[in-house]
């Protein structure tokens, strides 16, 4: 087949997207984390200098992956039009929230009172749902518009703040209770969980080969990493092994750096599109129908 | 109300490309971004082998998840049925491109010429620096569509009301109208054809009808 021909047919089956670059993955990433820290700051830290130290994280978290979306969009001068489609848009319930997010959040860092920690908590949850949300609306990726796409967004997003947490914890001298251990314990197994719901109601409900494949490629890694190394070393914590402080830095680290690699996996690499289809292929001459194709897809034709 | 959709009978289909250079030429959309394609589609095993020639554009679907995404407003879904984008809107997030399940979407970043860095006198005469940076797709010839109010002629029966793709289709494949109106061509084909949308279970409820047999 000629290469022009060829590129032609290739336009057919599913294909992996290219316009949402590293800059679009980095605010789910980097967002995603900071509205997961966000609200665990407001639920498991009292002490003001660790209260202050991740709800500033969290911002930054936050304002860098705006910021490179920012970098990423088309006419960025107009970037205020994005305020303009409340009723159905979640990208604009997001920059909605992004905006009492920042309000809440900053008097929060200034006072470290509960009045602003607790709205600023509940913000983060507001701008990681938000989040999962714009990923799910849409309909040309397969991957992400999948329902539990949502759930394994939220999980992801809150053991990365969880793991976020537990490295603020480490690094600072504030005094915490095991149950934010057993907690982020909880997170861990949680994602694991909603990460397999995930995979296997994609391969059950069809999804493009290639989004499969990737997903498939990194389920190991992601549970060994992710999972079942940070349990261990906060098992050696509770169980009062010494090195607790590198140990918790480590699991934090670890819980984290998986749910970003998940999310980079996630929006860049199995986002294949839709692809294109045919219910039946239609007569030609005296000849039949023929049957349903679609290409790039288990189990259909083509 | 009126509700302009299209019809393409996939029999008739030849893979000639015509739909797709004249949309080219009507639009004047730049290198490497085409609104109307042709695709073209191998299936099966030797010796039971088939080739299928597939027109794509956007799908002016009456429940656009393109429009439920935007953020700004700029894509909208009209009275008539067409979706529409306004250029001066858009901030080029790339939003529903992604929400696009006919990957009928598009967004040039830079400006790119046929040859080289400098555009043809052509060229220059038709850019539009409005299409930079912004999401962009097939309009349905939407200014054609436009001008059947101010000239009372029909679109799908008055060639100049009609989309460029409609009017180039050297098999007759391709047609256009009212659905609503029940004497339009799009309506007498839908009654006498089997048809069908691509992907409809995703509730897209798109506005071009695929015809494969007769009833």
């Amino acid at each position: 087949m000629k290469n022009s021909a060829k590129r032609i047919a290739d336009l057919v089956s599913p294909r992996q997207q290219r316009n949402w670059d590293w800059r679009a993955a980095t605010n789910f990433i980097a967002g995603g984390a900071g509205g997961g820290l966000l609200l665990w700051t407001s639920i498991a830290v009292s002490e003001p200098d660790a209260t202050r130290t991740a709800i500033l994280l969290a911002l930054v978290l936050i304002a860098s992956g705006l910021t490179c979306v920012w970098f990423e969009i088309g006419r960025p001068w107009r970037a205020l039009n994005v305020y303009r489609h409340f009723a159905t848009s979640w990208m604009t319930r997001e920059a909605v929230v992004a905006l009492l997010l920042f309000a809440a959040g900053g008097l929060a860092v200034l006072t470290v009172r509960p009045l602003f920690v607790i709205p600023a908590g509940i913000l983060g949850l507001a701008f990681l749902y938000s989040q999962a949300r714009i990923l799910a609306a849409n309909k040309g990726i397969p991957a992400w518009r999948h329902p539990r796409s949502v759930a394994l967004m939220i999980a992801t997003g809150l053991a990365e703040g969880g793991g976020f947490l537990a490295c603020v914890l480490a690094v600072s001298s504030a005094v915490f209770s095991n149950w934010i251990l057993a907690g982020l314990v909880v997170l861990i197994v949680i994602r694991a969980f909603v990460w397999r719901m995930y995979l296997g109601g994609l391969v059950a409900d069809g999804a493009p080969d290639g989004a499969l494949r990737v997903l498939n490629g990194i389920a190991p890694r992601f549970l060994v990493f992710g999972h079942v190394l940070p349990a261990l070393a906060i098992a050696a914590v509770l169980a009062g092994i010494p090195g607790r402080a590198g140990l918790l830095f480590a699991a934090g680290i670890m819980v984290a750096a998986s749910g970003w690699f998940l999310k980079f996996t996630l929006v860049r690499r199995a986002a294949f599109s839709q692809g294109l289809a045919l219910l039946r292929l239609p007569v030609r001459g005296r000849g039949a129908a023929g049957p349903a194709a679609k290409p790039g897809w288990k189990g259909m034709p083509g | 109300m009126k509700r302009y959709v299209m019809t393409i009978d996939l029999r008739r289909c030849v893979g000639c490309q015509t739909c797709t250079a004249a949309c080219k030429g009507a639009n004047a959309t730049p290198p490497g971004v085409q609104w109307r394609r042709v695709l073209d589609i191998e299936t099966g095993e030797f010796p039971d082998v088939r080739r299928t020639f597939l027109p794509v554009a956007c799908m002016h679907c009456a429940n656009p998840p393109c429009e439920e995404v935007c953020p700004t407003r700029a894509t909208t879904k009209r009275a008539d049925g067409l979706v529409a984008i306004d250029y001066d809107l858009c901030i080029g997030c790339a939003n529903c491109v992604m929400a696009c399940p006919y990957d009928a979407r598009s967004i040039v970043h830079e400006a790119h010429y046929a040859y080289g860095d400098q555009p043809l006198s052509s060229e220059a005469v038709r850019f539009d620096p409005a299409r930079i940076g912004v999401s962009m797709k097939c309009t349905f010839c939407v200014d054609r569509i436009d001008q059947a109010a101010v000239t009372g002629r029909t679109p799908g029966v008055h060639p100049e009301v009609t989309p460029a793709c409609v009017n180039s289709c050297i098999s007759g494949a391709m047609e256009f109208g009212d659905i609503n109106d029940p004497e339009s061509t799009v309506s007498r084909l839908l009654g006498e054809t089997q048809h069908y949308r691509m992907h409809e279970e995703l509730g897209t409820e798109p506005g071009v009808y695929y015809i494969w047999d007769q009833s």
